[in-house]
């Protein structure tokens, strides 16, 4: 069975507000020497036992849903086969 | 025989009611449509609402994208039909390709409703083409995720070709280039975040500037000339 983990991260030149409300509150935390946090989705993708094609598969799931190009970029990784 | 609009209910859409109510009051005949509805019946324009289709689940709109009714609408655009997306309705013309950018959440995370002064940049839209270009008009804003981003060359190519329609003047969410509102290249498909249809009756919104956008399209399928400036 394939397991597939896809990241989802907004690109870096789109402002990210939750990543620098993150920022705002590790000061309260104590931490102090962090530049920059950005945040991101992961998802986890299990195909049937006798998938095919699931590299393939898996792109066309992360390029035309789980990511919208034009704001975000994604990478694969694939577990198991 | 007044056209007909077409108003599109996802699960999740909120503002159908408004929109319907937005296209009776300016003299055309609102027609229900469902999110998955296979055809669009004999309807001569679309008017994609605002709310949260699918629980806006991963992405504002994406989910919609792939709706039944959304093949017949992107089929239905690229022949010239009138196509206009409010708020959610936006998201989901984004999502679908039928529009440059992207609508994600507002730069100070904060969910903001109120009215929006808005400029209207082109009267050369299926939708805007009885109000003067540079005529202000005020439509309520309501949403979290609502600030408009595209690459700079995009934004260039947008304001080159005159496809910015909407402008805010109190940039409420961190819009690029305070952009509210675009349109695609043949001017058939517009989409904003501002809501016109709840400015359609000074009783129960801040203006009725919003008339002019059924109105518009109204006038664009009667093929009349734009001579009354229904905006000030």
């Amino acid at each position: 069975m394939a397991r597939v983990v896809v990241d989802v991260m907004l690109k870096s030149e789109i402002l990210d507000p939750q990543g620098e409300a993150v920022l705002g509150a590790l000061p309260r935390l104590g931490v102090n020497d962090v530049s920059s946090v950005r945040i991101g989705k992961r998802v986890e993708i299990e195909f049937d036992e006798n998938a095919q094609n699931v590299e393939e598969q898996s792109r066309v799931i992360a390029d035309q849903l789980l990511a919208n190009p034009v704001i975000e970029s994604f990478s694969l990784s694939i577990e198991g086969s | 025989m007044s056209a007909r609009v077409g108003v599109v209910t996802f699960p999740g859409s909120l503002d159908d009611r408004d929109a319907a109510r937005a296209v009776r009051l300016a003299g055309g005949e609102p027609v229900g449509l469902w999110h998955d509805d296979a055809a669009l019946g004999r309807v001569d324009a679309v008017f994609l609402p605002g709310g949260f289709s699918y629980g806006d689940a991963l992405r504002c709109g994406a989910i919609a994208r792939f709706s039944q009714v959304m093949d017949t609408v992107k089929a239905a655009a690229a022949q010239g039909m009138p196509v206009l997306g409010v708020c959610n309705g936006f998201q989901v013309l984004c999502e679908s390709h039928l529009l440059p950018g992207a609508l994600v959440r507002n730069a100070h995370l904060r969910y903001r409703n109120r009215p929006a002064r808005l400029r209207v940049e082109t009267s050369r839209t299926a939708w805007t083409r009885l109000y003067q270009p540079g005529s202000e008009v005020v439509f309520p804003a309501k949403h979290g995720e609502g600030r408009y981003v595209a690459d700079e060359a995009v934004l260039d190519r947008l304001e080159a070709d005159g496809r910015v329609v909407f402008r805010y003047l109190d940039n409420p969410n961190g819009s690029m280039r305070d952009i509210a509102g675009v349109t695609n290249e043949a001017g058939n498909v517009v989409g904003l975040m501002p809501h016109p249809e709840h400015a359609v009756d000074e009783l129960t919104g801040p203006s009725n500037d919003g008339l002019g956008i059924v109105a518009s399209v109204l006038a664009h399928l009667t093929g009349a000339a734009d001579t009354s400036g229904v905006s000030r």
